[in-house]
């Protein structure tokens, strides 16, 4: 048997405020002009400090800087990543603007790894579109050719916004992999563990004994509702249609709860205790996924009693 | 003394290895540690973790973990978002408080799952540095040429550590990498991210590990044990411009304030970069007969958020052993060596 892995990519926006000495920084760069913070040695740093590591005090202080530079410490990147400032091979470098004491991180458009040294002298290369984001610079280029700034404009930057992306090989272990091949077959497949004898679904090491669990036991696609959630918030990638219903369904045999939908009636007549059973896809379309069923039904049965579930809320 | 480890299991560090959630993978390390501290589960009265969700890609991935420790009946548990050195950390100050008389400590991580040079561009700052993706190898390269431009190492120095890593490595079977490398075969190699080459930067590894600790007078009932004399961890500023970063500050004064001895016999430093090593040496003040990272080290094998406890775990083993009567375990955490963690161990 393979162990199941698929790739999984997570993107989401980082939005942050930024506050009084950030706020500034970004608006200026929007501007096309770079502020440092001046702590209490007189100090100039870029990008800036909110507060002074020496006094602890807040750094109120925020002086321009020039949009010229020296490298001070550079390597290169022949293949970028996804994400990062430039798509042909470039330079990341600490580049130490004119008027500022600390150096900042950022790439350098040098072309060839060959005209990249320490102490060169590079310059900013503005974004064409700014926000008010520390990518408003776009890159250094080598020399000192740059944009003066642009006309001011009046509205603070308070927020920003950083799209994170993520990708991944999502990996299951050898157990999960077991459930989902069964998955593949229309069996619901559960682990019993050695020691309590549970039996979870689908199949993991045992939460109350930290063992593995090993013996497989069929379980019957039917179950019980022990707890629910009526769905009315709609929300981005929501498929169905609000109200719907999320139920924790303990099916016969398992000891352990599945969360699944409960579709086939007004989800106002969902109830704890109520007896359901799978709706499966048509097999012709079955793979190792638990979207091989569609959502639980209601069977009909009189409910189960309270005590046969009370110990899997 | 009032704490000693008194057990260490870790998983073989592999190119990638095992599921995205880790459980299974700490499993049989749980059992091995457990083991060898003489202790079952429910005598462990704190369980501390390290590890991040950003490597698994999933939220809450510590929590899922727990399934491995047994939570029934309820357990006294707390996770770092930090290599489970700092974990450590907090285990050995709960015991010091009188809070639990034994802690398990662990760390896990599947590395291999994600691009990790890139997912750990989110460790930096937020808002001028993580937004424009820098890797961490890009990074540490960075640091690398501060560091040879100011004359504190030079790439054949960088390359004897790799050659010097590998061989002790073979001697090690959780290792990733190990063998023999040619010195002048390695300085002509490109470089990766310049001037780092391949041999500089440690492989990615998936991997975990776990270490027990016991208060004195539960770590006296054991045969072997490590007492440690003192734990102490230091942060350097965030900004890679705001500081020097041809020294480790932290690393020093984290030093001084463990309390590590001049006659010490074996570090095992958690240097991920070949030049990081030279860097720690100097910031350590270690001199040339201490035995450094006779593991092979994290350049043999760094499972993230494990590869620093392991470090205490190793150095602590050459004490339990009666191979070193003091040895010093170091962890790193963040860019470029930002925050270090000492801990010194003697044999009594």
């Amino acid at each position: 048997m393979f162990v199941l892995s698929a790739p999984l990519t997570i993107s989401f926006d980082y939005t942050r405020s930024l506050g009084p000495v950030l706020g500034r920084f970004m608006t200026a760069l929007r501007e096309r002009r770079v502020l440092g913070s001046r702590t209490a040695d007189g100090r100039v740093h870029v990008p800036p400090l909110e507060y002074d590591p020496a006094t602890h005090a807040p750094v109120i202080d925020l002086v321009e800087v020039r949009p010229t530079g020296t490298v001070t410490s550079w390597t290169w990147t022949d293949r970028p990543l996804d994400g990062q400032p430039l798509d042909r091979p470039f330079a990341w470098a600490l580049i130490r603007l004119d008027g500022a004491d600390t150096a900042l991180l950022h790439a350098v458009d040098a072309g060839s790894r060959e005209l990249m040294r320490t102490g060169m002298r590079v310059s900013i290369r503005w974004a064409a579109d700014r926000t008010g984001h520390i990518r408003d610079i776009a890159c250094f280029q080598p020399g000192e050719v740059t944009d003066g700034p642009d006309r001011r404009d009046d509205e603070p930057v308070t927020v920003m916004t950083t799209p994170i992306r993520l990708s991944y090989t999502h990996t299951t272990s050898a157990d999960e992999s077991r459930y989902l091949y069964a998955l593949a077959d229309g069996r619901l497949l559960g682990q019993r563990c050695p020691v309590c004898r549970k039996v979870y679904v689908p199949p993991r090491v045992c939460p109350a004994d930290g063992v593995p669990t090993e013996e497989e036991v069929a379980i019957r696609d039917h179950g019980t509702v022990t707890t629910f959630c009526v769905v009315n918030v709609p929300f981005a990638g929501q498929r169905l249609d609000p109200p719907y219903v999320v139920a924790q369904i303990l099916l016969d045999g398992a000891d352990i709860p599945i969360p699944h939908l409960i579709l086939g009636l007004p989800a106002d007549q969902v109830r704890m205790g109520m007896r359901v059973a799978a709706v499966w896809r048509d097999p012709e379309s079955w793979t190792t996924t638990p979207e091989n069923i569609v959502h639980f039904r209601p069977t009909g049965e009189p409910d189960a009693p309270y005590e046969s579930y009370r110990e899997h809320l | 003394m009032s704490v000693a480890v008194i057990g260490f299991a870790q998983a073989p560090c592999l190119p990638s290895a095992g599921t995205t959630s880790g459980v299974e993978t700490l499993v049989p390390v749980f059992r091995r540690a457990l083991a060898e501290a003489g202790l079952d589960r429910h005598e462990v009265d704190f369980w501390c973790s390290g590890s991040s969700d950003y490597l698994a890609g999933r939220a809450f991935s510590f929590v899922n973990a727990v399934d491995a420790i047994g939570a029934y009946p309820p357990i006294c548990e707390s996770h770092v978002e930090m290599d489970a050195a700092w974990a450590f950390y907090e285990a050995y100050v709960k015991i010091l408080a009188g809070e639990a008389e034994t802690a398990l400590v662990y760390g896990f991580g599947k590395a291999s799952a994600g691009l990790l040079r890139r997912v750990l561009a989110l460790q930096l700052d937020p808002y001028t540095v993580a937004p424009l993706w820098p890797d961490s190898v890009s990074v540490a390269a960075l640091q690398a040429r501060c560091a040879l431009d100011a004359g504190v190492v030079t790439e054949r120095a960088m390359a004897e550590v790799a050659v010097r890593s590998r061989a002790d490595a073979s001697a090690n079977p959780y290792s990733q990498l190990s063998g023999v490398l040619d010195l002048d075969d390695l300085l002509a190699r490109p470089y990766l991210a310049e001037p780092l080459r391949a041999h500089d930067c440690a492989p990615v590894s998936d991997g975990a590990a776990a270490l027990v600790l016991a208060c004195g007078e539960r770590a006296r009932r054991h045969p072997r044990r490590a007492w440690i004399s003192g734990v102490a961890h230091r942060i350097d500023p965030q900004g890679l411009g705001e500081r020097d970063l041809t020294a480790a500050p932290s690393a020093t004064a984290a030093a001084e304030a463990a309390g590590l001895p001049g006659d010490l016999d074996v570090a095992e430093l958690h240097a991920p970069f070949t030049h990081q090593e030279l860097l720690l040496r100097a910031a350590l003040g270690l001199g040339e007969r201490v035995r450094i990272n006779p593991s092979g080290g994290a350049l043999c094998g760094n499972p993230m958020f494990s590869a620093g406890l392991a470090r205490i775990g190793t150095a602590a083993e050459q004490v339990m052993s009666g191979r070193a009567r003091t040895a010093a375990g170091h962890a790193t955490s963040g860019p470029a060596l930002q925050q270090n963690l000492v801990c010194v161990l003697e044999a009594s």
